[in-house]
C-alpha cells in the first residue's frame, strides 16, 4: 500500500465511523453533590484524566484532573464537585462522523469529550483522541483482512468479471491402476473450493462423490480426468475415461453391485457403493458408458445460497 | 468425549503429528470399506479402523473425519502421517481390537453414526 492511499483509506474511515463506534461505554460518573476529594479513588483505580458529573441522568458538567489538582493546592477538597466542575460544555453526539470529532479536538484542544444522544441528550459515553486512533487502527486492520479474505472468494470473482456467463474452470488427471495417488484430484478440488468459499457441506459433497469417481477411474480405467467447472448457481463435475467402459450401466448403479478386483477390495473399496454414493451426494448425476469410447460421468450439485448464504 | 478420554479408553499411541487433547468428538465410525465412511461417517467424528493404507487419510479429509484410530496395532507408515498432518487430521493407533475399541467407547457414552442415515 502506497503512502497516499493509506492516507485516503484513514480519512475515508473517519467519515464512515460515528464517535459510538469508537468512545467509550459504561463510564464512571459523579454527582454534583459528592467532594472533591472523593475524585481521588475514582481517578486513580480508573486511570482518567477527567469525569462527567451527572445529575439525574442528565449530563450537569465534567471535572478534571486539573480542576482536582487546583483544589488540592488550595486546600479545598472538601469543595462540592459541583463548585468546581467546568458547566461551558462543549459534547459531541454519538452519531457524529469522526471527522467532526477530530475538528473539535483541535478546535478547543479538550482532552476529552462527553457523548450524548442527540434523542434525549443523555450521556452515553467519552470520548479521547486515542479512542479515535484506537479504532481507526482496528478498523483498518478488519478492512485488510476482509480484503484478503475476498480477494479468493468465488463470489468476488462472479461479482466483478463482465461476461454474461462465468465459470471457474479446475482440471485434474487420473492416472488409471495407480492407488498410491488415487484421491489426489478430490483432495486437490476440496482445498480449492474450500479456499474459494464454498460452505463445508458443499465442499464435503463435492470432495465425497469426487473421490469415489476418482477411485472408479483409477480402478477400473486406465485413467481419465476430472474437469470441474465453478459457476455462481452450481459446480458441474465431469469425468471422462479412456475405456474400457461399463458393460451393463443400469446393473452397475445397483448398491452392492460389484465387479472389483483383489486388489481393490483389499484397498478398501469396491464394495459396489461408488455409484450410489455419488448419487447420493450430488443433485444430478448422468452416466453413460460405451465399451469403445469408455465412461463419461457428470454430477451437479447446485449453489442455491452461494449468493446469499456468503 | 474429549480426545484425552477417548486415548486413555483406547489406550492408544500418538504418532508424531497433530494432536489437541482438549479436541470435543461426538461421533464414531468404524469400518474397513471407506465407501461406507463416506456414505455415513459424520464431520467431526472419529474413525476407527483395522485398513491400513493411504485411502483412509483421504476418506477422512474428504468425509471431514478429524481423528482417524488405527487398531489391531497397525502402525502407519510416514508417507500417511504426512498426509495426515497436511490435512489437519489426528492419527492415534491401538493395540485394541476393532470390536473392543468400538465397543469401550460406546460404553463411555460415544455416540454411534446411526446406519439410517444412510439413505438420507
Amino acid at each position: 500500500m502506497d503512502k497516499n492511499r493509506t492516507t485516503s483509506k484513514v480519512q475515508e474511515l473517519t467519515f464512515e465511523m460515528k464517535v459510538k463506534d469508537v468512545m467509550k461505554r459504561n463510564i464512571a460518573t459523579v454527582n454534583p453533590t459528592m467532594s472533591v476529594g472523593s475524585l481521588r479513588d475514582i481517578l486513580q483505580k480508573k486511570r482518567i484524566s477527567g469525569v462527567p458529573v451527572v445529575n439525574d441522568d442528565k449530563l450537569v458538567g465534567i471535572i478534571s484532573i486539573e480542576d482536582f489538582i487546583k483544589c488540592i493546592e488550595q486546600r479545598d477538597i472538601n469543595a462540592l464537585i459541583e463548585d468546581k466542575m467546568t458547566t461551558k460544555l462543549v459534547t459531541l453526539f454519538a452519531d457524529e462522523s469522526l471527522v467532526y470529532a477530530v475538528l473539535k479536538f483541535e478546535e478547543y484542544g479538550f482532552g476529552r469529550f462527553p457523548v450524548i444522544s442527540r434523542k434525549d441528550k443523555k450521556l452515553v459515553g467519552i470520548i479521547t483522541k486515542s479512542d479515535i486512533l484506537r479504532g481507526v487502527l482496528n478498523k483498518l486492520e478488519t478492512v485488510y483482512h476482509d480484503e484478503e479474505e475476498r480477494r479468493y472468494r468465488a463470489s468476488h470473482i462472479f461479482n466483478d468479471i463482465v461476461a454474461d456467463d462465468v465459470f471457474l474452470k479446475f482440471q485434474y488427471y487420473v492416472e488409471g491402476k495407480n492407488f498410491d495417488k488415487a484421491g489426489e484430484a478430490a483432495t486437490g478440488l476440496k482445498k480449492t473450493l474450500y479456499r474459494l468459499g464454498l460452505s463445508p457441506e458443499i465442499v464435503r459433497r463435492a470432495s465425497i462423490s469426487t473421490y469415489e469417481a476418482e477411485i472408479n477411474i483409477v480402478a477400473y480405467t486406465e485413467g481419465g480426468k476430472i474437469t470441474a467447472y465453478l459457476e455462481p448457481h452450481q459446480i458441474r463435475i465431469v469425468f471422462t475415461d479412456k475405456g474400457p467402459g461399463i458393460p451393463d450401466v443400469e446393473k452397475a448403479m445397483i448398491s452392492g453391485f460389484s465387479t472389483a478386483p483383489g486388489w481393490v477390495r483389499e484397498l478398501g473399496f469396491g464394495a459396489g457403493m461408488g455409484l450410489p454414493n455419488i448419487k447420493k451426494f450430488t443433485d444430478e448425476m448422468t452416466l453413460t458408458s460405451s465399451i469403445e469410447k469408455g465412461t463419461h460421468l457428470e454430477t451437479i450439485i447446485k449453489l442455491s445460497d452461494y449468493r446469499n448464504g456468503e | 468425549m474429549k480426545l484425552i478420554e477417548i486415548k486413555e479408553i483406547l489406550e492408544a499411541d500418538v504418532p508424531t503429528g497433530k494432536y489437541d487433547s482438549e479436541m470435543e468428538i461426538e461421533i464414531g465410525c468404524s469400518s474397513d470399506l471407506m465407501s461406507e465412511i463416506l456414505a455415513f461417517g459424520k464431520p467431526g467424528s472419529i474413525l476407527l479402523t483395522s485398513l491400513m493404507n493411504i485411502q483412509v487419510i483421504n476418506t477422512a479429509n474428504v468425509a471431514d473425519i478429524k481423528v482417524v484410530c488405527f487398531v489391531m496395532g497397525k502402525i502407519p507408515n510416514e508417507n500417511m502421517i504426512k498426509s495426515a498432518n497436511r490435512n489437519d487430521i489426528t492419527i492415534l493407533t491401538s493395540k485394541l481390537t476393532t470390536f473392543e475399541s468400538c465397543g469401550r467407547l460406546y460404553k463411555n457414552g460415544l455416540q454411534s453414526c446411526s446406519y439410517q442415515d444412510i439413505d438420507k
